[in-house]
């Protein structure tokens, strides 16, 4: 369910011009661009060290590019070359109008603080002082996160992975950003596990219309989430196009062995 | 132009790289329209290339020349060159397809999988569901399943809710793989009914129908794939 208005709204919300990342002599990211708009969500997609966790660093700011730039358009309207703003914009950007959901829940999750204070910590980031309303609302996320309410004082340790995983989106998203980083969101997880990951952000993105970037080697989670896909291998987007076109309709030998590497349903 | 599906010379050939390249071309020289109101049925046998210029009309597969013009919101869109964010605006208001096959959503109940097109579409949750329910009625599936999810179905059941979710939509382009395949009589005459009042509504279809009685039934007029076989 993609809302309409924001899918015609013709202003993209993030823009990659030429993106180049080089370590030493190893080129990790060669020449990336493309624009996302609002409500839309990209699947990077290729195998270990094609360069689809460099481009995301450089994307959402934790990693300076050799060379291009990314602007993205803050909740004021304006667009901002991400390299000119200050490090305490960056980080309120970060609290406030993005997220990043990483693979492993540790790293996102504050592990031994209970999952409301997790949840309740972006809130009080941004301002948020009323304890009541600020636990009602931690409540409120974990229950549409599928967690059981009676856990809320209970610390993310005590939590499968599965829940980990769910109470980190819930973190992310509790300050309704617009954009939200996804590295291997459903990773370390049991197939059944995933499944309900998988249905779960579905549904979430496309209530909330987010415009999600999302790094996966797995082509299944690229079709169940995205709209759009760009293939990597070697640092270079090597095809790119509608999800469904290029899974369906693969051009570059490389993404017509990864579309006939998946096992059948 | 009035025609709603402006097909002009369009070509699709696939490269198969992992088998040492090898060029296997599907159509060429694909060319037909279709107006408001008409079911064009696509003929020819398996393997001439009806469902790959379904998917072609539908933006899934990418020609590799010609166009694909589709008349959205009163423009014309060429899908062969269009943006992926035209495609699925087109997608979301002008085209339907049914697939032979309900790609579920897990854990969907079969009455929301129904009403979603219309939902997208912004009419509220209450009549879209109310508008599903009358479809799954007329299309036989026993109201004590709306509830489930449809992945556990038989495959029959899954194709009629599969129809259901696009018929239900009031989009001007409908495109049918094979939407009988697996239904009994009775179904089937549901089938035809449906696209009878498509029809009446100015809805174009473009069809691929196996069965001779349901194609005799629907069909305006029939387009011979096989004229557009690729010279290999």
């Amino acid at each position: 369910m993609v809302d309409q208005a924001a899918l015609e709204n013709d202003e993209p919300l993030l823009v990659a011009a030429s993106l180049s990342k080089s370590f030493g002599r190893i080129a990790a990211c060669r020449d990336v661009s493309f624009a996302l708009y609002p409500g839309e969500v990209l699947a990077i997609v290729g195998e270990s060290g094609s360069g689809k966790s460099t481009l995301l660093q450089m994307l959402s700011g934790q990693l300076t590019p050799s060379a291009g730039h990314v602007s993205y358009r803050m909740r004021d309207g304006i667009t901002r070359d991400l390299t000119t703003l200050g490090e305490a914009e960056r980080r309120f950007l970060f609290r406030t109008d993005w997220g990043f959901v990483h693979q492993d829940p540790a790293q996102g999750l504050r592990m031994a603080v209970s999952a409301g204070a997790n949840v309740g910590e972006r809130l009080m980031a941004v301002g948020w002082n009323h304890y009541g309303r600020i636990r009602d609302t931690a409540s409120d996320w974990l229950t549409r996160v599928e967690i059981d309410v009676a856990r809320i004082d209970d610390a993310p340790r005590t939590y499968s992975g599965g829940m980990r995983q769910r109470l980190q989106i819930a973190r992310n998203l509790v300050t309704e950003p617009r954009l939200v980083f996804m590295d291997e969101p459903t990773g370390g997880l049991d197939v059944s596990v995933q499944a309900r990951l998988l249905d779960l952000l579905r549904s979430l993105v496309a209530e909330l219309n987010l415009a999600v970037i999302i790094v996966t080697h797995d082509l299944a989670v690229a079709r169940l989430l995205s709209h759009r896909v760009m293939v990597m291998k070697g640092g270079r987007v090597i095809e790119t196009g509608l999800t469904d076109q290029v899974l369906d309709d693969p051009r570059e030998p490389y993404t017509q062995l990864l579309v006939s590497s998946i096992l059948p349903p | 132009m009035n025609a709603m599906i402006e097909i002009a010379d369009a070509k699709k050939t696939f490269t198969m790289h992992l088998q040492g390249g090898i060029e296997l071309p599907v159509v060429s020289g694909v060319t037909f329209d279709v107006n408001p109101g008409e079911c064009v049925v696509l003929s020819g046998p398996s393997g001439a290339g009806k469902s790959s210029i379904l998917k072609m009309i539908f933006g899934n597969y990418r020609c590799d020349s010609g166009r694909i013009g589709i008349r959205h919101r009163g423009a014309v869109i060429d899908l062969a060159t269009a943006e992926p964010r035209q495609v699925l605006n087109v997608r979301r208001s002008t085209i339907g397809y049914v697939s032979q096959f309900l790609r579920a959503v897990p854990r969907v109940a079969t009455i929301d999988v129904v009403a979603e097109p219309l939902i997208v579409n912004g009419v509220s949750r209450a009549d879209a569901q109310a508008r599903a329910g009358e479809l799954l009625h007329r299309l036989n599936i026993p109201e004590r399943l709306w509830q489930l999810p449809p992945a556990t179905f038989s495959g029959g059941e899954q194709q009629r809710v599969n129809i259901a979710r696009g018929f239900i939509s009031d989009l001007p382009i409908l495109l049918l793989d094979e939407p009988t395949a697996s239904l009994d009589a009775a179904n089937r005459a549901v089938v035809v009914a449906l696209v009878a009042e498509k029809k009446r509504q100015g809805v174009a279809m473009v069809a691929i129908v196996h069965d001779d009685e349901i194609r005799h039934l629907i069909a305006d007029r029939i387009v011979d794939v096989t004229s557009f076989a690729a010279a290999a």
